[in-house]
């Protein structure tokens, strides 16, 4: 008698259960989908990528070494020979960007991703637990914003010696605050939706509620906040190798590199020209691309 | 109260929010029982404290709510000493909850069937091949075609319906012995709330379970209830087997309740609905929380508030009309009020 309830009850939801088995697409092939509406972001993307395997792969394609010195052909033109021309000691600067390529997008991942890694959690306690936990947490993170950031980086790299890996570090201190805040904002937005009560009302822990049920809620603006500030982290870097805090000669840093061609900037303006095209380069693809992310992972504008 | 054996005794439970305006008191001294096997009804309007005795009994509150005192004797046990481990152990295993909206008491990034498998990961430690065993046994359980589809589809692939399905597949994935509904056919349309009360009476014979349904919604408290606790400002002013209370209720809330119900099985000129409105928690009465509104009222009920008294049949009422200090009109105390309706 209950189940020929049961069964009739149900009978309706036929009509309902053939319309669901349209296929359905793949997370990843939606998110394309809608990545792919915004063409701007999309040049971002595939620049990024072009870029990664470029700094992966052209090094090993390259005839020359950044550090080789040619005393004979400084401050060469551009030329077939010497696609971006040569610096103040011969060296070529196209090889010296390709080989400089690494190291920026190694600051730039690297500060973001350590960044995330100590903001995240921070964020998620601080949004999940409340009171004075979050009051505490809060405050340290006001402290750290109460730094310029680059005044914050330059302390930073000052006490812990002038270098790629400190600069990394410094940097990432930087992108703290963001993180933490930003993801204290989506858990406590998270935390109030009734699932996390009907999840906490079937006996499931507090760390499981906030790995399995607030982390993936609040990975999107993470990841697009990560993405943004590669951009402002690729920039902070060069800014300290240009200040001559980062990275030291002869690594073919692009800040340093421009830092090389200030000297010459009237006569052979190629020598900072090219570094400075790069970064602007690659600020501008991580920019944009974060912005078409941010579009592409809001629910809210799908379709 | 009742004869029968209770699974559940709530006594003089009292939960306060501390807010910055002070201290509200949004469950204010509860008391009822739930027999084994039975279903209680817990009835009132938003703000009587319902669905936060609801939350009180798993221990739910969060900040800056506090449950400050009384007794949740589960099995005879008391829930509030237990600490929060063993409060989880009984969450979703032995007592389980069931929300008002569908639409987002389950996880967006997960499916159904990992959803539902969380359950017996939790309580059972069971893994993903056996979970999914059981979880289409559910899934079969609450009357959703095709369960081995199901399982892989998200949340926002299902209708209201069916996702308050699966959310009642999930409570009672592990069997609990209590299942708490927060007015779960609210949010419904009625078509399918009437479904969903009928799958839970079901599920009900069939695991042996208690329930207690919160509702404001006196139709679902007469097809599902057996006992009913009406709840006003955050206090149960009347407890009572169904039939009776239906029959013949006697607070002169619950009486403005029914009053205010169109009814198939009576004569009813018109309805009438019960004057003012329920007072803020800034200025509560001293005396009978009703008092303000109610038509019997005398200085007495102003003055000082009544107690919950057994008036015999397991009936409890709290009103002064029922008791022997009573001064005011004597003509109320035999009140009925079909003869009202019709005179």
């Amino acid at each position: 008698m209950a189940n020929q309830n049961i069964e009739q009850n149900t009978d309706h939801s036929e009509v309902e259960l053939q319309a669901m088995n349209v296929k359905k697409p793949s997370p990843w092939k939606d998110f394309y989908k809608r990545l792919k509406r915004n063409k701007a972001a999309l040049i971002g993307f595939y620049t990024i990528v072009f870029l990664s395997i470029v700094s992966i792969v052209g090094p090993f394609l390259l005839s020359m070494d950044p550090s080789d010195v040619d005393v004979i052909n400084k401050f060469s033109r551009p030329s077939a020979e010497h696609w971006f021309g040569t610096d103040h000691m011969g060296r070529d600067i196209f090889t010296r960007i390709v080989y400089g390529m690494k190291y920026t997008l190694g600051v730039g991942f690297g500060s973001v991703f350590l960044g995330a890694i100590m903001g995240v959690p921070l964020g998620i306690v601080a949004g999940y637990y409340g009171g004075r936990i979050d009051s505490f947490i809060m405050r340290l993170i006001d402290i750290l914003l109460a730094f310029p950031g680059i005044l914050l980086a330059l302390a930073i790299v000052s006490i812990l010696g002038g270098s790629l890996v400190n600069v990394t570090i410094a940097v990432a201190i930087y992108a703290i605050p963001g993180f933490a805040r930003i993801v204290r904002g989506s858990t406590l937005a998270a935390k109030k939706l009734e699932y996390v009560d009907a999840i906490r009302a079937l006996g499931s822990s507090d760390l499981r509620i906030i790995f399995k049920h607030i982390l993936p809620n609040v990975s999107s603006p993470v990841i697009v906040n990560a993405t943004l500030y590669i951009a402002s982290a690729i920039l902070t870097a060069a800014g300290l190798s240009f200040l001559g805090m980062g990275a030291q000669p002869p690594m073919p840093e692009w800040g340093a590199m421009l830092n090389d061609g200030r000297d010459y900037i009237f006569d052979a303006g190629y020598i900072a020209f090219f570094p400075g095209m790069a970064i602007v380069i690659v600020v501008l693809a991580f920019n944009i691309f974060g912005d078409g992310l941010r579009d592409a992972l809001d629910p809210k504008l799908k379709n | 109260m009742s004869t029968n054996e209770s699974i559940l005794e709530v006594t003089d439970l009292r939960t306060s929010f501390f807010t910055e305006g002070g201290e509200v008191k949004a469950v204010d001294g509860v008391t009822f029982d739930v027999p084994a096997g039975k279903t209680l009804g817990i009835v009132g309007e938003s703000g009587s404290g319902k669905s936060i005795t609801a939350m009180s009994i798993l221990q739910l509150i969060s900040h800056p709510g506090k449950i400050k005192g009384g007794e949740i004797k589960f099995r005879g046990k008391n829930l509030l000493d237990l600490s929060e481990k063993e409060m989880r152990k009984i969450r979703g295993n032995q007592i389980s909850m069931i929300f008002q909206e569908p639409m987002t008491s389950l996880n967006p990034t997960y499916t159904v069937g990992q959803q539902i498998r969380e359950s017996y990961k939790i309580h059972q430690g069971l893994g993903k091949k056996e979970g999914s065993k059981r979880a289409i046994e559910m899934l079969k359980l609450v009357g959703i075609p095709s369960p081995e589809k199901r399982l892989d589809q998200y949340p926002f692939e299902l209708s209201g319906g069916m996702r308050q399905r699966v959310m009642i597949a999930m409570a009672l994935a592990c069997k609990p012995d209590l299942l708490i509904a927060d007015e779960p056919t609210t949010a419904l349309d009625v078509t399918i709330q009437a479904q969903i009360l009928e799958l839970i009476k079901e599920l009900q014979d069939e695991l042996g379970m208690s329930v207690v349904m919160i509702t404001h919604d006196l139709g679902v408290v007469a097809e599902t209830c057996d006992y009913v606790a009406v709840m006003y400002c955050g206090k149960v002013v009347e407890y009572a087997d169904v039939r009776t209370l239906f029959k013949n209720p006697r607070h002169p809330y619950t009486v403005g309740l029914l009053k205010s119900l169109p009814r198939s099985d009576r004569d009813q000129e018109e309805l009438t609905p019960i004057k003012g409105t329920v007072p803020s928690p800034d200025e509560m009465p001293v005396g009978c929380r009703f008092a303000p509104r109610c038509p019997f009222a005398t200085n007495l009920c102003h003055e000082k508030l009544p107690s919950l008294d057994d008036v015999g049949d397991g009936e409890q009422i709290r009103c002064w009309i029922y008791t022997d200090e009573w001064n005011g009109d004597p003509g109320v105390k035999v009140y009925e009020p079909e003869r009202t309706t019709e005179g």
